[in-house]
């Protein structure tokens, strides 16, 4: 008998799931974002309040696999609005003919060095650097130097100290490696993987497993050095259970160390709100959003008006000099690049 | 067209909607995008070795998994097959668990566990005053092949265990009374009988392993790449979707190979039996020998299945001065502004209603192709059933693209529904209540159906009253797995999870995104929460087993009462 009744009761449950979608009346507006994409509740509230528009975030993953989906469904796009494209899949996104032009007015705001798309069919939101991290703690514990510039990992005293992440499988390993090739040029850029092979570093699947598993100051493991963001620092200062007045981590900034991803925005075509998708990215680039990012998603403002906050202003640097390639560069070489990596540290 | 066969048209119906559409869709895309056909970008598939290196690697590391997890699983199906023993339910949830967890998470229990500075480590050196750690796994073989065991060990024992316990007792009694030792018994009678569930449960832990992506990825490094990792290289990566498809194509036939080469070896099992009692012929332990059977496969079940699971619990209240219950707080407190804060309890039942909703939908399919594959003569029943294992051994990735782009128009638009989330999970749930029955229904006599027939019944009351009750523990353990496959599906789903939709794994990894000692607390605080979700879920699973009202009255004692 109450098998009889659950298994009814189940039956019913599984068909009105099935009739229940996300229908609304209202107008609706979707971002189409990457995983790590965050924002303040109450500044989405202001704007579709404003606006009188319902928005919606549609999370796909991490910015290549975003990436993919937008443009295989350009046809009938899942969404109004993206934003998760960086400098290193630039060229693929543009080339994919998924986005249209949008000149901002908060475009003025922006430094040309961000702008890198002149017809503005890519609109830079927000940019980040990623760079080697290393735990101060440990260093003076063992009376060590910390490291300065990437060719200080191939030195004796740093032997099995490093952890990276595999570029096939990590965007901040894949801008690493980019950072390496910016650094020792595409010619030199092998030996050095190969020296630092020798030098027993550590090849993680992806950040999680990089910080979380191996670093020493955020898990038990016994690589003091990471590959990590300029800004996580702040962001482990943060999120700290006891207020810290100093960040147990440090990065390493000197020039062409750490490799500049900027992130873009762009309204997608087939988009039926194209005016109110620009009003979001006007939006998204004013001085409230622009100032809320840094510590949604611990990057930093495009906007060089807006204010960082304070754990940013004492505990994240800005490299002065990042390493540079081209974006079409980037996409017209990144699978030899990526090959020859392999087969350099992994086979 | 008899009734059976057009039932089946069911669960086909199923997989051409929901499978071969969107997979279609997908390879026509990647090979032709535009109308335009470019070969080059899938010279290298020939041209160069590596790909033929991926697939060797992914088959052997498979077979090896397999064959490991076998010899591991076979005494413990035995025992819990055989004996009764306190806590055995308990065990037998507990030994499921890994199923469910996110490859993540379960890298992080065994790096706490085994890793350089795990638990073990740390321990043996203090013990054993060693200068650096004994045990070193990171980025082994052996540890992913450990990994894998982990998570396949309950398969085999629950289908193995569950078939083994319906084996007819008669069959073995005969065998001793006519002299044969129990080693003898053992090889020439029960293992050729329990062929048929061995062989489903190898099937599927092969290709489980076959298909690993996260687990090899993390636990053995970066220097491992199977073939599903190099689909999403080819794919996100590189933007290579012509060369993604063909690998995904590739990893299609090898695996239906496979299955159609199972399928054709698992016909009939040489000798027709039935389970009499749904409980089985469970004895209590008596024997010396025997205790110590059973209490070795428990130990073994608990060092290698349940420890990490604890040090995952561990984790979870260990803050850095000591025991804390502030990850499980700040996982209840609402994230100051966080647009995206996932509520545990949304997150709780989210998941738990699509695992009922896919549990459900998944034994139903399952039980009518298994129906059909069961009564089915002639030679296309192979064909069918490896048809139907296809799901489980297609690409998470080329699947979940083939969903993006197809079913988002009129007449069938389920972009943004919830029922995507569930055909995702049912999609792949099915095809595994189908192995788990199908031995079992298989071996039913024709003599009883006939003579239920002859007694007066109708096809389905035939189907009703004499084989259901007899599959009924098979269909159970489909069932468990069914929902377990639900709750920690990671996979395809991830395509199609939308905003309101978000599971408990979907909040572990937007934990384990960010750094901070808080929020990695919290995923581990959400992960033991999944545990003891599904963990309460099994336990009650397990109370809807059906008990048979009463054994059958011997006959003698209904003569005696007539005359």
């Amino acid at each position: 008998m109450l098998r009889k009744i659950s298994i009814q009761l189940s039956v019913g449950l599984c068909l009105l799931l099935t009739t229940m979608t996300a229908a609304s009346a209202e107008k609706t507006l979707t971002l189409m974002t990457h995983d790590s994409f965050n924002i303040s509740k109450t500044l989405v509230a202001s704007f579709e309040k404003d606006n009188d528009v319902k928005l919606r975030f549609l999370k796909s993953g991490d910015a290549g696999a975003a990436l993919i989906q937008a443009i295989l469904t350009k046809d009938n796009p899942l969404a109004d609005v993206f934003f998760g494209v960086d400098n290193t899949f630039l060229s693929r996104a543009l080339t994919a003919g998924i986005f249209i032009p949008y000149r901002s007015p908060l475009l003025t705001t922006i430094p040309p060095s961000l702008q890198l798309d002149k017809e503005n069919r890519l609109l830079p939101l927000s940019y980040g650097d990623v760079c080697l991290n290393y735990d101060k703690e440990w260093f003076k514990k063992n009376n060590l130097s910390p490291p300065a510039d990437l060719i200080d990992l191939l030195k004796p005293e740093y032997k099995g100290l490093t952890v990276v992440e595999n570029p096939a499988t990590s965007s901040p390993g894949m801008a690493f490696l980019l950072a390496t090739i910016g650094r020792f040029g595409a010619d030199g850029y092998l030996d050095f993987w190969k020296n630092l092979r020798a030098n027993d570093v550590l090849v993680a699947s992806g950040w999680k497993d990089a910080y979380y598993g191996h670093f020493t100051s955020a898990s038990k493991g016994n690589r003091p050095i990471v590959v990590s963001y300029a800004s996580s620092p702040a962001a482990v200062v943060h999120y700290a259970k006891i207020p810290l007045t100093e960040a147990p981590t440090a990065a390493v900034v000197g020039d062409r160390t750490a490799f500049r991803q900027i992130e873009f925005i762009g309204i997608l075509k087939g988009s039926k709100e194209p005016e109110l998708a620009g009003k979001l990215i006007d939006f998204m680039l004013s001085i409230p959003v622009q100032e809320d990012i840094p510590l949604q998603m611990f990057v930093f403002p495009a906007n060089s008006a807006a204010r960082l906050p304070e754990v940013f202003t004492k505990h994240a640097v800005v490299p002065e000099k990042p390493a540079e390639i081209a974006p079409s560069e980037i996409e017209a070489n990144r699978d030899k690049w990526l090959e020859a990596w392999t087969n350099a540290v992994l086979r | 067209m008899k009734p059976r066969t057009l039932l089946f048209s069911l669960p086909l119906v199923f997989l051409l909607l929901f499978y071969f559409y969107p997979l279609l869709r997908i390879v026509l895309q990647s090979f032709l995008p535009d109308g335009l056909w470019s070969p080059e970008k899938l010279e290298n598939l020939w041209t160069s070795s590596t790909y033929w290196r991926i697939l060797w690697f992914t088959t052997w590391q498979a077979a090896l998994s397999t064959i490991l997890t076998l010899l591991l699983a076979l005494p413990g199906a035995y025992v819990f097959a055989r004996y009764r023993f306190f806590g055995k339910n308990l065990f037998q949830a507990l030994l499921t668990l890994p199923f469910v967890l996110p490859t993540v998470v379960t890298a992080a229990a065994f790096g706490a566990l085994l890793g350089a500075n795990g638990l073990v480590n740390t321990w043996l050196m203090r013990a054993f005053d060693l200068a650096g750690p004994p045990i070193r796994l990171d980025q082994t073989l052996a540890f992913f092949l450990l990994a894998h065991v982990f998570y396949n060990y309950s398969l085999v024992l629950r289908i193995v265990g569950s078939y083994w316990a319906g084996l007819d007792a008669d069959l073995r009694a005969a065998a001793r009374m006519l002299g044969a030792s129990p080693g003898q018994t053992f090889f020439r009678i029960t293992l050729p009988l329990l062929m048929p569930a061995v062989g489903s449960a190898a099937l599927l832990v092969f290709i489980f392993c076959f298909t690993s992506f996260g687990v090899v990825l993390i636990l053995g490094g970066p220097g491992f790449a199977t073939l599903e990792v190099e689909i999403y290289r080819q794919a996100v990566q590189l933007y290579n979707l012509p060369m993604a498809a063909a690998l995904s194509l590739v990893q299609i036939a090898v695996n239906f190979l496979l299955m159609w080469l199972h399928a054709k070896l698992s016909r009939k099992s040489p000798v027709a039996f039935y389970a009499d009692t749904s409980s089985g012929t469970a004895i209590r332990p008596s024997t010396s020998w025997q205790k110590s059977l059973v209490g070795a496969n428990l130990l073994f079940i608990f060092l290698l299945l349940v420890t990490p699971l604890l040090a995952l619990a561990v984790r979870s209240i260990s803050g850095e001065d000591g025991p804390t219950l502030a990850y499980y707080q700040a996982l209840f407190r609402s994230d100051e502004d966080s647009l995206f804060f996932i509520e545990p309890i949304a997150a709780v039942a989210n998941s738990i209603s699509f695992a009922l909703a896919a549990m459900v939908a998944a034994v139903a399919l399952g039980l009518i192709a298994s129906v059909f594959l069961a009564s089915a003569r002639g030679r296309s029943t192979a064909f069918w059933d490896a048809v139907i294992m296809l799901p489980l051994a297609t690409s998470a990735v080329t699947l979940g693209f083939g969903y993006i782009i197809s079913l988002n128009r009129p007449p069938i638009n389920l972009r943004d529904s919830l029922a995507l989330v569930i055909i995702a999970h049912t999609l792949v749930a099915f095809p595994f209540v189908v192995r788990c029955i199908l031995p079992s229904l298989r071996q039913i006599p024709q003599t009883l159906r006939e003579a239920a027939t002859l007694l007066g019944a109708s096809p389905l009351q035939v189907f009703r009253r004499v084989e259901l009750p007899i599959i009924s523990r098979a269909i159970l353990v489909g069932a468990v797995f069914a929902f377990s496959i639900s709750m920690g599906e990671f996979g395809a789903s991830t395509f199609v999870t939308r905003p309101h939709t978000a599971t408990m794994p979907v909040a572990i990894f937007r934990f384990l995104g960010q750094p901070g000692e808080m929020n990695y607390g919290q995923a581990m605080a959400m992960s033991t929460l999944l545990l003891l979700v599904t963990c309460t879920a099994f336990w009650l699973l397990a109370r809807l087993e059906v008990r048979r009202s009463a054994p059958a009255k011997p006959l003698s004692k209904d003569m005696d009462h007539i005359s």
